[in-house]
């Protein structure tokens, strides 16, 4: 990892990986863990509502605030339930995995430190099925640690996922763990009170619950002093597309993004120029390069640019991109990860694609380009999750600022870049799925595929 | 060897309630039966979890990575999520229906060809993943040697294997 800045969630790794609790030892770990046992749990959420410690997967809500929203033992006498969320797939988003092929009992202790916090003796870890190597070493990792017993009379699970976008989302998480299609639930109840197994439940990222072990370490009000005041600490960034060197780089909240990609990333692969930022994860609004140029990566600074820090995953894009194939391969993808419990989103998705489609080919009209913008308006808010939101609103965002390529597009009856876009014919598997069907076309609006 | 029956009990009892080992149940079920789940496999973990094979069909028709039809000796999935799209995934996946002669989609007794969404390893696009291990920078180029690999033909393993 090429930065001289401060690391916290992959501190003493010096590069490589610790995997061996010895090892961990050796640079403090677990040091916290067994000062926190002696705390009780109300200090150690102090501790963690002092360092500000947001969350990591893409909501930025308070850690330390969340965990005091689950009912103390004696209010409600049920079993508190732990679940961490490691289903990580929001496109562009990569930072999780690392950290549990990197730092598995830095995130380990920090699942235990949690579990004190809130008083629960379960820990449910719901990793995506498509990280086999990271849950691997996930259950060595704790292997090792029962050899120590240093897990106490907590039961830590490892639950597989398989192959699901919206089990990101916490309500679903919680469904698909109890066994069921993973669809969000209506709130309320909040999964604090009603969670898994309808009982109180805390659900956190793994990068938060890794940093909690370094906040318990530094103290709150340490940890506070790293980033800016209301972006505390270290964030893991995963920088990907037309980049040079893409990876994951832990650096301070409040760094420039024109220093990411150009100090940390190398600059912009093949001699081309930047066009255009998806800061933090594909739900998220576009960046122009000019205002690219100008952010910085913090809550603050990408609200009042009209976007979100979400999942911290830039992708960078260079200028052979074209923007409409760009939205049509988003819609795609949230057409095919879409539930199918709303309606706005299960038949919005797919109307958006399906439009995309024809701006694409040369067939868009005027009235289409409106039509768009109804369909997205008609998506927004109106659904129990924000699948379909992020569609509509990652969509519009291209479709607002590169407003002139879509125009080309209609008024050229075709593509401008006449098949030379990076995107050009990309199969999208829900695509894929028509074209290999037995039964030919799907229907419009009507079948999910 | 222990029966599934007997290993899906092992499940079950990791759980406040039983129905929540439906999920490894059934990645357990489908690893034992070739990579996917037939009628017989349905009706094997509705057995051991006291749930109906339809209940179970019904959850695995959910997730992309239960496959209710044969797959090949080896699963090929190529990400075209958008950051591994920019960096010629399309390139890619081109260059394994040129070698296996199938398209993506397609099933053979030797290859099943996907493409996927996001595997979650954007930096390092192109992602393919081999039977559920993850190749990190595969470009168009690496493509004939990765499959001369797993034909069994003598090649040097591939650089940039972050699971090996």
């Amino acid at each position: 990892m090429a930065t001289s800045t401060p690391e916290i969630v992959f501190a003493g790794t010096d590069g490589g990986a610790l995997t061996e609790i010895a090892d961990y030892e050796a640079v403090g770990g677990f040091q916290a863990l067994a000062r926190v046992r002696a705390m009780a749990p109300d200090d150690v959420i102090a501790e963690l509502k002092a360092s500000n410690l947001r969350g990591r997967g893409g909501a930025f809500f308070p850690t330390g605030l969340k965990w005091s929203f689950v009912p103390k033992p004696d209010k409600l006498d049920k079993p508190h339930y732990l679940v961490i969320n490691a289903d990580e797939s929001e496109p562009g988003t990569f930072k999780d995995r690392e950290i549990m092929l990197r730092v598995p009992f830095r995130f380990l202790e920090g699942a235990l430190i949690a579990a004190h916090a809130i008083e629960s003796t379960h820990v449910f870890i719901y990793i995506r099925g498509e990280y086999e190597a990271e849950y691997e070493v996930l259950v060595a990792s704790l292997e090792q640690m029962r050899a120590k017993d240093i897990l106490g009379d907590v039961a830590i699970t490892v639950h597989r996922g398989a192959g699901a976008y919206i089990c990101g989302e916490e309500t679903a998480l919680l469904e698909s763990l109890e066994g069921k299609r993973g669809q969000p639930r209506t709130k309320p109840p909040f999964p604090a009170v009603a969670g898994a197994y309808a009982s109180p439940t805390a659900v956190n990222n793994v990068e938060s619950i890794t940093t909690a072990t370094s906040v318990m370490e530094l103290g709150g009000a340490e940890y506070a002093t790293l980033g800016t005041e209301s972006s505390t600490g270290t964030r893991v960034f995963s920088l990907s597309g037309n980049i040079v060197n893409g990876g994951n780089y832990e650096l301070p909240h409040g760094y420039p993004l024109r220093d990411l990609i150009n100090v940390q990333g190398g600059g912009i692969a093949d001699g081309r120029a930047l066009k255009a930022v998806i800061p933090g994860g594909s739900s998220t609004v576009i960046l122009t390069a000019d205002e690219a140029n100008r952010v910085t990566l913090d809550f603050d600074s990408l609200v009042g640019a009209g976007t979100a820090i979400g999942s911290a995953a830039v992708i960078v894009i260079d200028d052979r991109c074209c923007m409409v194939q760009l939205a049509v391969r988003v819609s795609q993808f949230y057409q095919h990860e879409s539930c199918g419990k709303c309606t706005p989103c299960r038949v919005g998705t797919k109307w958006l694609t399906t439009i995309l489609r024809k701006i694409e080919d040369g067939h868009g009209t005027q009235a289409d380009m409106d039509l768009l913008v109804s369909v997205a308006e008609r998506i927004n808010g109106k659904c129990l999750c924000p699948l379909g939101d992020s569609d509509a609103i990652a969509v519009m965002s291209y479709f607002d600022k590169f407003r002139d390529e879509f125009q080309a597009h209609v008024d050229e009856g075709g593509c401008p870049y006449h098949g030379s876009s990076s995107l050009d014919a990309l199969l999208a598997p829900v695509a894929m799925h028509i074209h290999a069907s037995p039964h030919g076309e799907a229907i419009d609006g009507l079948v999910s595929v | 060897m222990s029966t599934l029956y007997d290993e899906i009990q092992v499940m079950r009892a990791e759980y406040p309630e039983s129905r929540s080992a439906v999920m490894p149940a059934l990645q357990l079920a489908q690893e034992r039966n070739g990579g996917w789940l037939s009628e017989q496999a349905f009706r094997d973990v509705a057995e051991a979890l006291d749930l109906t094979p339809a209940t179970c069909l019904s959850i695995a028709s959910f997730y992309d990575m239960f496959r209710l039809e044969p797959v090949g000796e080896r699963v090929i999935e190529v990400c075209t999520n958008i950051s591994c799209g920019l960096r010629g995934a399309q390139q890619v996946v081109e260059a394994f229906e040129r070698e296996l002669g199938q398209s993506a989609g397609e099933t053979t007794d030797e290859f099943t060809l996907r493409t996927v969404e996001c595997l979650g390893g954007c930096g390092w696009a192109t992602i393919v993943a081999i039977d559920n291990r993850h190749r990190l920078n595969v470009q168009a180029g690496d493509v004939p040697r990765i499959v001369a690999e797993l034909r069994g033909i003598e090649w040097e393993e591939p650089d940039g294997d972050l699971d090996a």
